[in-house]
């Protein structure tokens, strides 16, 4: 049953300008920060310069005195009433976790950690007073960058008396999926290829646009929190788990929510301390961030060193990937934490029939900001190294990166498809989406350029970047996430109202942040349930509303949540038939719908949605043995994940005097299955491909020795804007591979692109100058670095030892400019 | 981010702020455009007691012809300064350089006065000024001053213009038919730069004029280049001498942009394509 032949084709696949849009532009709504209570009191947070030390004393004398000032509380003021941030996936049994506090009151672990909350009549006021606490601290050695963590001689938590955390390992000969990797290499080591290289995922921040804002009303019988958050439902749940306030006691509201990326996808200290103190004082509190302390507080993402081996035969036909991470965590465990790199383990193998294959991941604890999902979690990094390690091994077998992808990836006769991960692949068509792609970059006179080129000796040399990627998500099996030690499900549920007056309320438990699901599910109950997109209201982000949902996150909203809908319009449509049949005085199986229309076969008769929708309003006039509604939910959980997968080309311009990479052209073909909406889906792929392009050229969170966070501002922590992209071919496959695990045929697209473009972007910078004795370059390729990658042998930009390339034990090969301050 | 609390003045002219500047000393603090000075009071680096703006005085705002100068006045936007026909004709390096500050919003309310003023080695205006041998009108309780260029850049953040004194002016000695140009590397677009160079030449090559933007604690001169190029031909050979010595007596910062040595190597690349583009080459 594939859904192409189900649609009705009126809504879906239009290009729909998005309903939400003008009130999130002009930000005339409700952003959490516009929400005014009576006799409301804003918080200002005192946070630790240190990365880590006792705190010895916190003198609130002065603060307290200041104008306006209600309260002045430290942790030691709470105690318990404070509640405890959450890990929600301990990757393994024995994982160590130390405990969280929202506000500390012996020690902090990071800079920006807060220490106290000042409370006063106004936001300015009560900033000024923060200034006033007084907190005297003693300073501990600080462990920073995973190798020092590694050496377990500094620690970042002494209690615990290591900084690893967890060791999480897959092996397909121990799974049952495939065979003995160290095998494979050995063989390899004989008589075929081995690719030994160390990747550096460096450390980023999600820098959504709306810094985090929280409010909180304690008045009355319930508590009600406001928060810019992509999980409101996971709130309420660890709100209500951890300060001991019962679940039907807490409505938590995400309203309208700007940009998220992963970012918000957590239960912060800032909103902890917001509740204890609005509950302590019994008046409403807001807390809203500033940039700064957006960057330095809310949690960063990837952070790995990659230390990978694969092996081949002679003719590149891959053999085996071993792959050892070790990932930073920061200072805590965080609520998906460790769980993040370990998205990626079933990922690594890609699109391709590597017949063995063995993943672990080692976690570490530091004195640096926690780390948590960003945007692809777990999957960019497994997509960057294989897509790396596939050009290097092109380039060794001296054959052209894409010949070298077909040679190992899973050909379109035969999905499904069961990897060495043990993942099902219902389906994919690699070979179209390459040949597509290939077709509109126009790779082959891009190639003979770059030979041209090359032999020329220009000083702007040409490279060309792949990326053929495959993603899991719709995030997903609940019994898939408990297999894997998760805290929760991963169904989503929906229901539909039909109003008395025939416009439709849906209700969904994903909580859009920027997404446009207003307007793609209203597209899709405009098509299954027959009524105007107009008539259709999407509502979300509210407990009290949405009493049942899971939140966005994963590329999970449309190919669950969606899911659920469609259930939910069904089953309206079934109840509905029966009140027609009633008032039609025609046998159900006589009975066609369409067009928002119950027709009798073969006669003229018929009634609509709507009449039917008032007809239960009235209830003048019902069957016996009819409940008097047609509203309906649903409750979906998918049965596996969904795998969107493209192709993507990339060509990069180099200057070879100064290092300067500029990108000449992107293209980029997506198999996503069905479309909804297609330039939403536009937008998610260039928001994506920005997004991955900003880790391979500009983006780096770094701290210094100390730990304190040097690129906190965005004048040193580098985003890039319109100015600095070009346009991007964005293209689908003619004939999409529909998801077959789902009846609308869709993939999930809200990562595809930052999952994909890494790998194509720095693949195309090494290319271009891999003649010149270069196979790697850490992200992000500034012209520096690039400059040193090139001159690396000629004397002309003298070589730091530590950037001389190798691969050994604790002697990174990554970082031309290490020992400068722009490595961690 | 909110700033420090602080009183807020709006003279009407130069006299009425230095009366106010002189009351309040070093607890009071020039505002122009605003454009580096709020970030600064926002991050609560500065907390003045009393900011004055100088956006009342329209005797500091707009561009004249003076004989062998043009004359810019302090609280002249950069929008403004990049669309003015006497800059273009007469201080083309100028027009060229402005274009580079920041983005659009930043160029319709940051000053030309107040750019130099604040002295930020990476800021894009210094070097072209020192290029051209600007003057620097400086109003304080004693009457006016002129400083020269030479003078005008102490350090980092730190000019000529003394606390109770107000820069007024910058007087730019016409370069009429000199071609320029400013070389400006950065990795995005909206970003300070990591080394540029500005250049300005007569014919190709007569005479030539090089700054350095972010080669030290002030924006520097390239005088060895400068030496070089006077006779040299505007081709890729002919220049290549002239800016191998552009690094020549400079010191660098390192930071996460480049370490000194590639910040020196920049410069010498960048001084060549600059002189060439400045040539018309
Ligand atoms: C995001 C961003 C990006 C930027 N990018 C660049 C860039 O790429 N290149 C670049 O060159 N600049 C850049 N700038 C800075 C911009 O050019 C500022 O406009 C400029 O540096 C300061 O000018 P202003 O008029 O805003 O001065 P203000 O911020 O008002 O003042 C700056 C300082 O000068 C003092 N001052 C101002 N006027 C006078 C005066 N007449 N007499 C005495 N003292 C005075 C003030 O007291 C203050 O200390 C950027 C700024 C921002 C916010």
């Amino acid at each position: 049953m594939t859904a192409t032949q189900e649609r009705p084709a009126a809504e879906i696949g239009k290009d729909r300008r998005r309903k939400e849009d003008q009130r999130l532009i002009t930000g005339r709504t409700r952003w959490t920060d516009n929400i005014t209570l009576p006799g409301m009191l804003h918080l200002a947070m005192v946070r630790s310069p240190f990365a880590h030390a006792a705190i010895t004393s916190i003198d609130v004398e002065a603060a307290k005195a200041a104008t306006n000032v209600v309260a002045v509380l430290t942790g030691r003021d709470f105690g318990d009433e404070l509640g405890a941030c959450i890990n929600a996936w301990p990757i393994t049994p024995d994982q160590k976790t130390p405990p969280h506090s929202p506000m500390p009151a012996d020690r902090v672990a990071f800079a920006g950690e807060i220490v106290a909350v000042v409370v006063a009549r106004s936001a300015a006021e009560a900033r000024d007073a923060a200034e006033l606490v007084d907190v005297e601290y003693d300073e501990q050695p600080a462990v920073l960058g995973i190798k020092n963590a590694l050496e377990d001689s500094v620690l970042a938590h002494p209690d615990l008396g290591t900084n690893k955390s967890a060791l999480w390992v897959f092996d397909s000969s121990e799974a049952g999926t495939g065979g003995d990797v160290e095998a494979a290499i050995q063989q390899a080591r004989t008589d075929g290829i081995v690719i030994e290289r160390e990747y550096r995922q460096q450390r980023l921040i999600p820098a959504f646009m709306e810094p985090r804002s929280v409010v909180v009303d304690p008045t009355g019988e319930q508590l009600t929190m406001w928060s810019a958050t992509q999980i409101p439902h996971i709130l309420r749940f660890a709100l209500a788990a951890t300060t001991g306030v019962p679940e039907s006691k807490i409505r938590v509201i995400a309203p309208d929510v700007g940009g998220g990326f992963g970012g918000k996808l957590q239960t912060t200290p800032e909103e902890w301390i917001a509740w204890a103190v609005a509950r302590r004082l019994s008046k409403p509190v807001k807390y809203t961030e500033t940039r700064s302390e957006s960057l330095v507080s809310a949690h960063h993402g990837r952070d790995q060193v990659q230390t990978l081996s694969l092996a081949a035969d002679k003719d590149g036909k891959v053999t085996g990937l071993k792959v050892h991470l070790d990932a930073d965590l920061g200072a805590y465990v965080s609520l998906v934490g460790g769980g993040i790199p370990v998205l990626g383990a079933f990922m690594f193998n890609a699109i391709y029939k590597f017949p063995s294959y063995r993943f672990e991941c080692q976690t570490v604890l530091t004195n640096s900001t926690w780390t948590d999902a960003y945007r692809g979690a777990g999957r960019p990094e497994a997509t960057y190294a294989v897509e790396r390690l596939m050009d290097e091994l092109a380039a060794e077998v001296g054959v052209d990166p894409l010949v070298i992808r077909e040679r190992n990836w899973i050909t379109h006769e035969e999905f499904p498809f069961t990897t060495v991960a043990g993942l099902e692949y219902d389906s994919g068509n690699y070979e179209a989406a390459t040949a597509r792609a290939k077709e509109v970059f126009g790779y082959d006179a891009l190639r003979a350029e770059q030979g041209e080129r090359r032999a020329r000796g220009d000083r702007v040399q040409l490279g060309i970047g792949v990326s053929t990627f495959t993603e899991m998500c719709g995030l997903a099996p609940s019994r898939v996430l408990g297999s894997l030690d998760y805290g929760a499900g991963g169904w989503e549920h929906a229901s539909v109202r039909l109003l008395a007056t025939g416009k439709v309320e849906v209700v969904t438990g994903t909580s859009a942040h920027g997404q446009g699901h207003e307007t793609a599910f209203s597209q899709i109950v405009a098509d299954r349930l027959g009524v105007p997109f107009e008539d259709v209201e999407v509502l979300h982000g509210d407990t009290q509303v949405a009493h049942r949902g899971l939140d966005t996150y994963g590329s999970r909203s449309l190919v669950v949540g969606g899911e659920a809908l469609v259930q939910a319009v069904d089953k309206v449509i079934d109840k509905a038939r029966h009140l027609a049949s009633h008032l039609l005085e025609a046998s159900q199986d006589d009975l066609d719908y369409g067009g928002g229309r119950f027709t009798v076969r073969g006669t003229d008769q018929g009634i609509a949605i709507q009449e039917l929708a008032t007809a239960t309003f009235t209830g003048h006039n019902y069957p016996e043995d009819m409940e008097l509604s047609i509203d309906a939910e649903a409750t979906y959980d998918p049965v596996n994940f969904n795998y969107p997968h493209g192709t993507h080309l990339c060509a990069m311009e180099v200057d070879t005097e100064t290092g300067a990479v500029t990108m000449r052209k992107y293209t980029c073909c997506d198999d996503i299955g069905n479309i909804i909406n297609p330039l939403i889906v536009a937008g998610q792929v260039h928001g994506g491909l920005v997004q991955g392009i900003a880790q391979a050229l500009w983006e780096e969170a770094v701290h210094d020795d100390a730990g304190t966070l040097v690129t906190g501002s965005f004048v040193d922590y580098l985003l890039p804007t319109s100015a600095d992209t070009i346009s991007f071919d964005v293209l689908h496959t003619e004939e999409p591979s529909v998801c077959t695990t789902n009846t609308l045929g869709t993939k999930g697209v809200g990562e595809a692109g930052t999952i994909a473009s890494t790998p194509a972007v720095v693949n195309a910078v090494v290319d271009a100058v891999r003649h010149l004795g270069v196979d790697d370059i850490q992200m992000p390729c500034t012209p520096e670095r690039v400059w040193r990658a090139i001159h690396a042998h000629d004397g002309d930009a003298p070589t730091p030892e530590s950037a001389m390339p190798h691969f050994e034990e604790d002697a990174p090969n990554q970082d031309p400019t290490a020992g400068q301050g722009a490595g961690q | 981010m909110i700033p420090v609390k602080f009183d807020y003045l709006a003279p009407t002219s130069v006299e009425e702020a230095l009366a106010a500047l002189g009351e309040h000393g070093d607890e009071a603090k020039i505002m122009a455009g605003g454009q580096s000075l709020l970030p600064v009071l926002r991050m609560r680096l500065n907390a003045p007691e009393v900011v004055i703006d100088l956006g009342g005085i329209d005797s500091l705002r707009g561009i004249r012809d003076d004989g062998d100068a043009i004359v810019i006045g302090a609280m002249t936007t950069h929008h403004d300064v990049r669309e003015h026909a006497l800059v273009r004709e007469h201080a083309l390096l100028i027009s060229k350089a402005v274009a580079e500050v920041a983005d659009s919003q930043i160029r319709h309310r940051g000053t030309f006065g107040g750019a130099l003023a604040h002295a930020d080695p990476a800021g894009d205006l210094g070097a072209p000024a020192l290029a051209l041998g600007a003057q620097f009108v400086i109003a304080g309780p004693g009457g006016s001053r002129t400083v020269e260029a030479d003078d005008f850049f102490v350090d980092l953040f730190e000019t000529a213009i003394g606390e109770d004194e107000i820069l007024t002016e910058v007087r730019i000695p016409k370069h009429t038919g000199w071609g320029a140009h400013y070389e400006k590397f950065v990795r995005v677009a909206h970003q300070w730069p990591i080394v540029a160079v500005a250049a300005t030449v007569r014919g190709s090559i007569d005479e030539a004029r090089v700054g350095l933007t972010n080669m030290g604690s002030t924006p520097l001169r390239a005088r060895a280049t400068e030496a070089a190029l006077a006779g040299a031909s505007a081709t890729e050979d002919g220049v290549r001498e002239a800016s191998q010595l552009a690094a020549e007596g400079t010191n660098p910062p390192t930071d996460l942009n480049g370490a000194s040595d590639y910040r020196k190597h920049l410069a010498r690349v960048l001084t060549g394509r600059a002189v060439l583009k400045a040539a018309g080459a």
